[in-house]
């Protein structure tokens, strides 16, 4: 065959094979995306004004001031400290029970439901939502943020516990249950030793989260730092707002480096 | 004696050694101390009468929450078509501004990791510590209330969250295909098109799917500062104590939630 | 149309990975180089195209200088020099007609390679080439579809693409069976002779060279121990390269089984037959 005698054009098969289905998708994604950018209505005249309060903004972030709301600051960052703490563990605690409950090769189809519901339920709404309740509940204080961060926290774990344990090698528990072991037993032998590993790491992790969360329930009254900044930032204090949030900054970097740390050390 | 050798020979079998028992004792003490210790500071200045009147409290709630108001409804359709405008607006402002940074950070591809590369991991790691209510704080005080405050609001706390996953993406290619595109020749920004991208393709689409479900979550409170969808109802609501509107607007998050779950199931199958 | 002169690659860490080498390949002329794991063969080849940057020594291509060239020169200079690797090295996500056409990268603005659009000439050429390592009824599929031998038959055609002078060939069989492995040499050396190539042919099975190639170029510790006709391999000279072994024991058929001539070395008996 001559070289003339081959195609001299060539294109790459189309991602999506139906023509139709493929413009389609095409011109439904870029109505959306017009209509959706349509929604944005932008008031010009305070946007003006705005650029005004940014050159604040970015005045106070060069000039952090630490010592002018010390006081408050220091309140708001040990609630959030606490608060994470505290919320963490119990938040683990009760995952566990939870999680195993939530996996279908363990947990009888009754529990598996009610466990799987929680699950859904926690994870469903946004934390700032559940404080909004609690602090309905039992007032405002970083109690009710503690509250919100262990329900978020029992969602998370329990559900990637749960995954973990349906995805265990099954030839390991059928060797452990066909010794004649109970249902504890089980747990204890074959089920833990193969999802501890990643399950610390989990739990590491979670504690970075609980402590950025515990800078945002503060807005809605339910303690933590986020309370000091939402004042701040009120009152016009730029520079006290710049503070707050590069000391957010470094404990969360200071939290993720120690979390490698911890994990190497484990792994 | 034979029981006791026996009894020896479990103790030799101990998994750990004693010293290590010993450590691991001592961190759950430390550990058990930090949170009582944490518990007691945190609830020093907690009023128990209300936390005792709890459960009243709670059944007063949901009391006044059910019925929930139907006929709200109508006037929650336009903040909950902003809450996804503000989620996949904001999410498509953040893959667009993570797409460079995650180069730039990727040890691979930066083109310097002595100077780039610091700079773009504090990118990363500055914008996912704050969370994208604490952005829509700051930016509903420069830009003023709306939707536009919301979009980037999310759309920054998402940059270093699709940036981080991106460039550990990247850094994970196998790099035999990137040497054989090098090795024709090829000029760098090709070497990217057609051995890097190919390659973190999958992983991108992902990533993106992902974020976008998160950001659903996330653009319903972000109202609760000004910053537009359906979080502005839910202030307003709370304000006037209308507790059966709450409950409609939380069926609505519900519901929306699950659509997002779904669809960004749907997606990630037809990926992978 | 390959001159390489003093070649020395001493790696970070200290390792010498080349010592002092000098090898000249006329064009239309394929070498094999055999040496046991660690000689430096991987290296050397990548040193030719610079995806391993030499410590001291020449590279003269043609006339060309390649150890002196600026990067944007280099990359000129690598639309010569195509490569074939031991594990395909095809971008697995993309069609065998991209892989292909990747080879012109070199020659491409970057705007039309983005969009896949390559001018009639190079498409014509990728099909031609396609054809003439039989795989044109695979032109659409993504490159991870194919099986080991087509995978490698991709690469091979995406060197050709590049219209390069010389081929740097590293362990184009070790992924393959034996039969495959045996189709994979006799395509390139077919090739080579086709359009006057110069190669350099990285390989550790000492039979399948033999059978093939007529230049062995044995290395050693960085170092060349041998130059000659592949005939020359003689237990002495296999001794020099890799090291004492009882060169002269003979077990089984090699051409039933080429995986047992990995495992023990090559035989006697093909050495003396090609």
């Amino acid at each position: 065959m001559s070289i003339a005698a081959y195609p001299d054009t060539w294109r790459r098969p189309p991602f999506i094979a139906s023509a139709t289905w493929r413009w389609a998708i095409y011109l439904g994604a870029l109505a959306y995306l017009v209509v959706a950018a349509g929604a944005v209505d932008i008031n010009w005249a305070r946007l003006a004004e705005g650029v005004a309060r940014a050159g604040r903004l970015f005045v106070g972030f060069l000039s952090p001031n630490f010592t002018a709301r010390w006081s408050d600051i220091a309140l708001g960052m040990e609630e959030s400290l606490t608060m994470t703490v505290t919320s963490t563990v119990v938040g683990i605690l009760v995952s566990l029970p939870v999680g195993v409950g939530a996996a279908r090769n363990l947990a009888p189809l009754p529990v598996y439901l009610v466990c799987r519901a929680i699950v859904a339920l926690s994870r469903s709404f946004q934390e700032v939502i559940v404080a909004i309740l609690f602090v309905a509940m039992v007032g405002f204080g970083p109690l009710a943020g503690f509250l919100t961060l262990s329900f978020a926290t029992v969602g998370f774990m329990a559900k990637l516990l749960a995954e973990d344990i349906e995805d265990i090698d099954p030839a390991q528990a059928e060797a452990i249950r066909s010794t004649g072991a109970s249902w504890l037993q089980l747990v204890n032998y074959a089920v833990l030793p193969q999802v501890m590993p990643r399950l610390i790491g989990l739990c590491l992790y979670r504690v970075d989260i609980n402590f950025r969360e515990s800078a945002v329930v503060g807005i809605v009254g339910a303690g933590g730092i986020g309370a000091t900044l939402n004042t701040a930032l009120d009152r016009y204090e730029y520079d006290s707002a710049a503070a707050i949030l590069i000391i957010i900054i470094v404990i969360v970097m200071a939290a993720e480096y120690a979390s490698s740390f911890v994990r190497k050390g484990i792994g | 004696m034979p029981t006791a050798r026996a009894a020896d020979g479990a103790s030799a079998w101990r998994r750990t050694t004693r010293a290590q028992d010993l450590l691991r004792w001592f961190a759950w003490l430390l550990l058990a101390a930090l949170f009582v210790f944490s518990w007691n500071v945190m609830t020093k200045d907690t009023i128990w009468a209300f936390v005792r009147d709890a459960p009243a409290q709670a059944a007063d709630i949901g009391g006044r929450m059910m019925p929930p108001r139907w006929s709200y409804i109508v006037q929650l359709s336009r903040p909950l078509w902003d809450t996804l405008s503000i989620a996949t607006l904001g999410t498509l402002l953040a893959i667009l501004l993570a797409v460079p940074v995650a180069f730039l950070a990727a040890r691979n591809t930066t083109p310097s990791v002595m100077f780039v590369r610091p700079v773009a991991l504090l990118i990363i790691v500055a914008t996912r510590s704050i969370n994208s209510l604490i952005w829509a704080l700051l930016l509903v005080t420069v830009l003023g209330p709306g939707v536009l405050a919301g979009i980037i609001a999310i759309g920054l706390r998402s940059i270093g969250f699709v940036g981080k996953l991106l460039y550990e993406a990247i850094e994970e290619i196998d790099h035999a295909q990137v040497e054989a595109v090098v090795a024709t020749g090829a000029a760098p920004a090709q070497v990217i098109d057609y051995a890097i991208v190919p390659q973190i393709l999958p992983a991108f689409a992902g990533i993106s799917v992902f974020r976008w479900d998160i950001n659903i979550r996330e653009s319903s409170v972000v109202g609760l500062v000004g910053a537009g969808g359906i979080g502005l109802n839910l202030e307003a609501s709370l304000n006037t104590l209308a507790w059966s509107q709450v409950s409609l607007i939380l069926l609505a998050i519900l519901g929306t939630v699950l659509f997002s779950e779904w669809v960004s199931a749907k997606v990630r199958h037809a990926i992978i | 149309m390959l001159r390489i002169e003093g070649l020395v690659k001493r790696y970070r860490t200290g390792d010498i990975a080349l010592d002092g080498v000098d090898l000249v390949v006329p064009a239309g002329e394929v070498v094999g180089l055999i040496g046991p794991s660690g000689a430096g063969k991987s290296t050397l080849i990548r040193c030719v195209n610079r995806l391993v940057e030499p410590t001291a020594g020449t590279i003269h291509l043609g006339e060309l200088d390649v150890t002196a060239l600026s990067r944007r020169d280099l990359r000129r200079a690598r639309r010569r020099m195509g490569m074939i690797f031991q594990e395909f090295a095809l971008v697995e996500r993309l069609t065998v007609m991209e892989n292909v056409l990747s080879g012109r990268l070199g020659y491409v603005a970057f705007w039309r390679s983005f969009l896949r659009r390559f001018s009639a000439a190079d498409v014509r050429g990728a099909f031609a080439t396609l054809d003439r390592v039989g795989l044109l009824d695979h032109v659409d599929k993504r490159a991870d579809a194919l099986s080991g031998g087509q995978r490698q038959r991709v690469g091979i055609a995406r060197a050709l693409l590049q219209g390069p002078d010389l081929l740097l060939i590293d362990e184009p069989t070790a992924s393959l069976d034996p039969k495959t492995s045996r189709q994979i040499m006799r395509l390139i050396t077919e090739l080579c002779a086709e359009r006057q190539l110069a190669a350099v042919v990285n390989i550790h099975d000492v039979a399948l060279a033999q059978l093939f190639l007529k230049r062995i170029v044995g290395l050693r510790a960085g170092v060349l121990v041998y130059d000659g006709p592949s005939e020359g391999l003689t237990p002495e000279v296999l001794t020099r390269i890799y090291g004492e072994e009882d060169w002269t024991r003979t077990h089984g058929d090699a051409d039933a089984d080429d995986d047992a001539a990995r495992a023990t070395g090559p035989r006697p008996e093909l050495i003396r037959a090609v």
